[in-house]
């Protein structure tokens, strides 16, 4: 498993070079979006409204942040579970989204998106979120204010660490792992 | 008659729940360390580590664990023999929810089914009491985050599914949920009881430190077979793989229905919190 540091936004080569399984340090501006905000950004796309940001290239963070104390940059800042977000994921690919970052599996259709997409799912630690916001250097809300933790942020992060969950290949980290270590 | 002041209750519920969000207890730390050193996976190693170093973070600057600072979940016990002034008890749980959340910088996470409209204030709390002899108010307060709570789920079994039964609904409950509810994860299981009983036990069975025996001896011996079917399963920290999958199973039952056997499995993260005072 290979280890890479990479800078958003990802081109097409950044991409394809990711295996599931590859530890990878993200560095750069990266989008926060969970359910509330998904469906926001899916209404605009069906009533063909222009969206908040231009997703060519860029990540998304699933994550709902907690307050920042004073002086903090962000509060604890660690993924949410991924698959809620499965049946709202596919337009956005359409709009050039190249990554996401969560925690747990993807459905069939969003695996096959990746491939389609020549896009990329990376695991963050679920937990860690006292630790991830080390990582974020800058937070401005940038839509939805009133959605509080679920507003889209524009997040600055240094050497966020992630892992390659789903790949553009087909391979996935989970699966691959309980192969490997489950005993009958 | 010892008495207790309606707002001597507000503060102590907001100080546990600035507490449990913020102090991982020093049982789940232990746990944490074992599984380290047990682990065979690299990449689970490497979780472990990264969740040690998170707690003590935590800890040190006072800010959440977890983003998912979880419905406030109370159990209180209340002696039978106390007066409380001042004000209704619940009433006073449910604003030390809403300062503790606050002051804490904790996230508000309750919201409305549909609307989806946050509350603002992280209430309601989700309260359990009970009545108990003597005089004192014991307040347990254990936020529970979203993520593993979804990936819980109760069965009706017949009785004719038995002890068998109950051990491949929980290992087939933990195998579906994979990554998902952030393993290393703790099991609860609540069996017996009725529908909304043995989901109780189940949530129950999770303020058990995790270095504390069942005192049942055949709870215990199911709770050590299906900890390790469960770590058979190779889910591993984070899902990424390993032998630590769950810290613990725990497991509380009650006498059922003759026709039934209700089996409830509610799953912790790994950020197993809790914190309790007794007034």
């Amino acid at each position: 498993m290979a280890e890479y540091h990479l800078t958003t936004p990802l081109t097409d080569d950044d991409v394809l070079k990711l295996q599931a399984g590859d530890r990878v340090y993200l560095t750069g501006v990266i989008y926060t979006a969970r359910d509330a905000a998904h469906k926001r950004l899916l209404d605009l796309i069906e009533k063909g409204e222009p969206l908040p940001v231009d997703l060519a290239g860029q990540i998304i963070y699933y994550v709902g942040p907690t307050p920042a104390k004073p002086g903090k940059v962000i509060g604890s800042a660690g993924p949410t579970t991924s698959y809620r977000m499965d049946s709202l994921t596919v337009p956005l690919l359409e709009k050039g989204l190249k990554g996401m970052i969560g925690k747990g599996k993807r459905s069939a259709e969003i695996r096959e998106a990746l491939q389609k997409y020549n896009s990329v799912y990376f695991g963050a630690i679920g937990g860690a979120a006292a630790l991830i916001s080390k990582c974020v250097k800058k937070a401005e809300i940038i839509a939805y204010e009133d959605l509080g933790p679920e507003a889209i942020r524009r997040l600055e992060v240094e050497n966020f660490p992630v892992v390659v969950a789903n790949d553009c290949h087909g391979n996935d980290v989970y699966q691959e792992a309980v192969k490997k270590y489950k005993k009958q | 008659m010892k008495t207790l002041e309606y707002q001597k209750i507000v503060d102590t519920v907001a100080d546990l729940c600035m507490k449990a969000n913020m102090h991982l207890n020093n049982d789940v730390l232990t746990a944490f360390q074992t599984s380290y050193d047990n682990e065979e996976s690299e990449v689970g190693k490497e979780v472990l580590e990264k969740l040690i170093e998170n707690a003590k973070i935590a800890s040190e600057e006072e800010v959440a664990m977890c983003q998912d600072t979880g419905v406030a979940v109370c159990f209180v016990e209340v002696g039978q023999d106390l007066v409380i002034t001042g004000g209704e008890l619940e009433k006073a749980i449910e604003e030390g929810v809403r300062k503790g959340y606050q002051e804490g910088y904790l996230r508000k996470s309750m919201c409305h089914p549909f609307t989806r409209k946050n509350t603002g204030d992280n209430t309601p709390p989700v309260i359990h009491t009970r009545v108990v002899p003597g005089d004192n108010l014991k307040i347990t307060v254990a936020p529970k985050g979203g993520g593993s709570e979804n990936m819980s789920a109760l069965k009706m079994l017949t009785p004719a599914q038995g002890k068998k039964g109950v051990v491949d609904f929980v290992v087939k409950t933990v195998e579906e949920a994979g990554p998902n509810p952030c393993p290393p994860i703790v099991v609860g299981v609540g069996i017996g009881g009725n529908f909304e009983r043995c989901a109780l036990l189940a949530k129950k069975s999770l303020l058990r430190p995790l270095d504390k025996e069942n005192s049942d001896p055949e709870l215990r011996e199911m709770e050590k077979e299906i900890l390790q079917k469960i770590n058979n399963l190779g889910i591993g920290p984070q899902g990424f793989g390993g032998r630590t999958t769950a810290l613990a199973v725990h497991i509380e039952m009650e006498p059922c229905h003759i026709a039934s056997l209700p089996v409830a499995v509610n799953i912790n993260c790994h950020a197993a919190r809790h914190a309790e005072a007794v007034l």
